[in-house]
């Protein structure tokens, strides 16, 4: 019996969190990891296209609401996201065409377009906070718990509770749906490959007739849908703050880079690897020991290994770690 | 003369802005930005340094600068003797063993060759170290941070000039960019970017959540000052005397001696936080021209020629036989410390410690703005960048608040969109520094000042 309630609040605490934790990085850091791959650059404003696309998400909730328009017990935000993808990939072909596009045709050198992207960075952060201020903002309704804790405990007549946020049901879902497809998109049709052409080496898929801008359309194009989905799941989760956003940058590049940086699905996996570790070396163990040990052994600390606000300071380890060591990445990327 | 007219021209012109803001809003906001923009251009010329001259990308400013304020904590505050006695011990056992760690590991890489075994025993060391380390200071911890949490509640410092922190930030940023420098300067520029961004955000949290070195997010307050304060000097009777010939034409119009009695303190009060600004405007313009003397004389030195050299094509410079990846880590260390400085002098002039308040948005891309915008490579451009954003940064409000009212001015004045344009005010500043690098970016790729190679 204590074993199972160790694991229950292993997975109570652990793992569910850190799965749908992890699927935010993940969307993030094949966001970053395409136009790393594709755009060749490395995007300061991640976290605030993020944000955008998330405001835009909440703008169109808001509407839905007071329309009256409602999922019932899903929230209302997932009709929203459609709506605030297309706004978002509108925003990304614009930024693209008044800014980037000038740097890419004059070839300029991929640290110029890093500094442009800061630029972005900024002008994005302004109008998110111009529109929709800077303050938290939650705009989940619908049904909170797939599972309370609670109710767990009727069911199984365990100690420990498991709780699932239908959020985090969602985020996972949603992420394994979206990242399948994008699987099936690059490796299966025809754009997708000249897409891992183009990234692989621009000059000979030129050469074989590949049309740059179309292979840039769609990378912007799939890049809002990654952006927007990734940012929409993360507030639904937790909640909306451009400032947080703006922090989530820092785990999205250390998984992008983790993962092997221009390898999406690395990047897939690099995002778990961040979230799970984040929470697994910030976790205190004090609990799961009691279940387990004997009553003379129990532990009288803690057993954390790291205080929690060290949280984001586990991944950015990490990162170092991995590029000390393997600087193409665990998954083999381009090489740095 | 003639060459440098565009850099007598900007500075006029910038000097002109500053002494406006000073006529039309008060000299005592004109002189805090003046005085920001000092410290400003002291990070940017740290910046410079390894931007401008040898191409490296730190995005790790905010890092250093932190570590700068640090410095002047524990350089100024008197040594709490309770904490010392309570915790001291254990916290001088650990530093001792991370000394000792550090070298084994250094053993370690020196005596035996490149191998798995290698880096299991290192991991092991590091591993095991860390666990002792734990169990030897978090009594220490605990016990320092219990002597009165409220007023203290940390070992405090060394007591002595808060000047002197000015040196010590140097050394402390610079002790960390020589540990970044060995670790990440091998990367490749964007990634160099990310890994420094990375860890000076570690360096923040390790900073924000020590509350046994730096009171952490509980602030330290009431720092030690260079200048004297504005109480003291409104009972000096040379300094009233001084406040009183100064405004002599305007209290004359007075007649009632208690109006005019009334009239003075005013003045003095006033005249006081000015003074002391001025104070620190002396202070800091002291280290800006030193600084700007030095690098000057490093640019067009044999040294600054190298450095331009393996910024322009390193592989040449490589065969040339320079040694890249040494001036790489000098140029960093170099750099690092001038950005410690500032750091330092930033906490001087607020007289208080705010791990809380570093951002990477203003401590880090806010400095890399103002490179770009000055003008990478251009030691007068870079300084002319930190005064003319930090302008900006300070003043886009009020200019917003003045575009909004002209953009809006049909509109009635509790209309929605208007009160929301105008409670939005404050974030204009991140939409003129996003189009103000953009454009600057796009048509004067090279600043405002660029970059001017002379032979001399």
């Amino acid at each position: 019996m204590d074993y199972i309630n160790a694991i229950v609040l292993l997975l109570n605490y652990i793992f569910v969190p850190a799965l749908a934790y992890g699927s935010q990085l993940a969307l993030g850091a094949i966001f970053v990891t395409l136009i790393y791959g594709i755009l060749r650059f490395a995007n300061f404003a991640t976290g605030d296209m993020m944000s955008f696309g998330t405001m835009v998400t909440i703008l169109f909730t808001w509407y839905f609401q007071s329309l009256g328009i409602s999922l019932g017990i899903l929230p209302t935000a997932l009709i929203a996201i459609p709506f605030a993808i297309i706004f978002m990939v509108g925003y990304m072909l614009l930024i693209d065409k008044f800014v980037f596009k000038y740097y890419r045709v004059s070839k300029s050198p991929p640290v110029q377009l890093a500094m442009v992207s800061i630029g972005v960075m900024f002008v994005t952060q302004a109008v998110v906070r111009i529109i929709i201020g800077p303050s938290d903002r939650r705009f989940f309704d619908g049904e909170k718990f797939l599972i309370k804790a609670g109710e767990f405990k009727e069911m199984t007549g365990l100690n420990e509770g498991l709780a699932i946020k239908s959020t985090q049901v969602i985020t996972i879902v949603v992420t394994l749906i979206l990242v399948s497809a994008l699987f099936w998109f690059l490796n299966k049709t025809k754009t997708g490959k000249s897409m891992r052409a183009y990234s692989d080496n621009e000059d000979l898929a030129l050469l074989s007739g590949i049309d740059p801008k179309k292979i840039v359309m769609i990378t912007w194009i799939i890049a809002g849908v990654l952006a927007t989905i990734g940012g929409a799941l993360y507030g639904l989760d937790k909640s909306f703050k451009p400032f947080t956003y703006f922090n989530n940058m820092l785990p999205i590049f250390a998984a992008a880079i983790v993962g092997g940086i221009g390898n999406p699905f690395g990047a897939f996996l690099g995002g778990y690897v961040i979230a799970f570790s984040e929470i697994l070396l910030t976790y205190a163990y004090k609990k799961f020991f009691m279940y387990l040990l004997p009553e003379s052994l129990e532990p009288n600390t803690l057993v954390q290994l790291l205080s929690t606000d060290y949280k984001f300071a586990v991944s950015f380890s990490i990162l170092v770690i991995v590029l000390l060591y393997r600087p193409s990445g665990i998954f083999k990327g381009k090489i740095l | 003369m003639r060459k440098n007219l565009n850099v007598i021209a900007a500075y006029t012109i910038m000097m002109g802005l500053i002494i406006l803001v000073g006529i039309f809003q008060s000299w005592n906001i004109a002189l805090s930005i003046f005085n920001l923009c000092l410290i400003s251009a002291v990070m940017t010329m740290g910046a410079n340094i390894q931007w401008g001259y040898a191409g490296l990308i730190n995005f790790g400013i905010m890092g250093y600068t932190a570590l700068g304020g640090l410095a002047a904590v524990l350089i100024s505050v008197d040594p709490v003797q309770e904490a010392w006695s309570a915790g001291g011990s254990n916290i001088l056992l650990s530093l001792l063993l991370i000394i000792g760690m550090v070298l084994a590991v250094r053993y370690v890489l020196k005596k035996y060759e490149k191998s798995k075994v290698r880096t299991y025993i290192i991991a092991t060391i590091i591993i095991a170290g860390i666990i002792i380390i734990r169990f030897v200071s978090e009594p220490g911890i605990e016990a320092i941070e219990e002597v009165d949490p409220a007023k203290t509640g940390f070992l405090g410092g060394f007591g002595l000039p808060i000047i002197f922190s000015w040196i010590v930030g140097a050394l402390f940023a610079g002790g960390l960019a020589f540990v970044i420098g060995k670790v990440a300067l091998g990367l490749r520029a964007d990634y160099l970017a990310i890994a420094t961004l990375l860890i000076s955000e570690i360096v923040i949290a390790i900073i924000k959540h020590e509350d046994w070195l730096t009171r952490g997010v509980k602030n330290v307050i009431g720092l030690k000052r260079p200048a004297p304060y504005e109480v003291n000097l409104q009972q000096t009777d040379w300094f009233i005397n001084l406040v009183e010939k100064f405004n002599l034409s305007k209290l004359n119009l007075i007649t009632d001696l208690t109006e005019r009695q009334a009239a003075l303190n005013q003045f003095v009060i006033e005249g006081s936080s000015i003074f002391v600004k001025l104070c620190y405007s002396g202070l800091f313009l002291i280290v800006v021209i030193i600084l700007l003397i030095l690098t000057q004389k490093a640019l067009y030195s044999p040294w600054g020629r190298m450095m331009r050299a393996i910024r322009d094509n390193e592989e040449a410079a490589n065969a040339m036989g320079k040694n890249v990846v040494k001036q790489h880590l000098l140029i960093f260390v170099l750099g690092s410390a001038i950005v410690g400085i500032a750091g330092a002098m930033l906490v001087t002039q607020d007289g208080l410690f705010t791990p809380g308040s570093y951002r990477p948005m203003r401590y880090t891309f806010l400095i890399w703005v103002m490179v770009i915008v000055g003008g990478s490579g251009n030691n007068f451009g870079a300084i002319l960048g930190g005064f003319v954003v930090w302008f900006l940064w300070i003043e886009s409000a009020p200019i917003g608040l003045y575009l909004v009212n002209l953009t809006t001015a049909g509109l009635a004045d509790t209309h929605f969109l208007k009160v929301h344009l105008i409670e939005s005010v404050p974030y204009f500043r991140f939409l003129m520094m996003g189009i103000g690098l953009l454009l600057i970016m796009r048509y004067r790729p090279k600043g405002i000042l660029p970059e001017k190679i002379e032979i001399k």
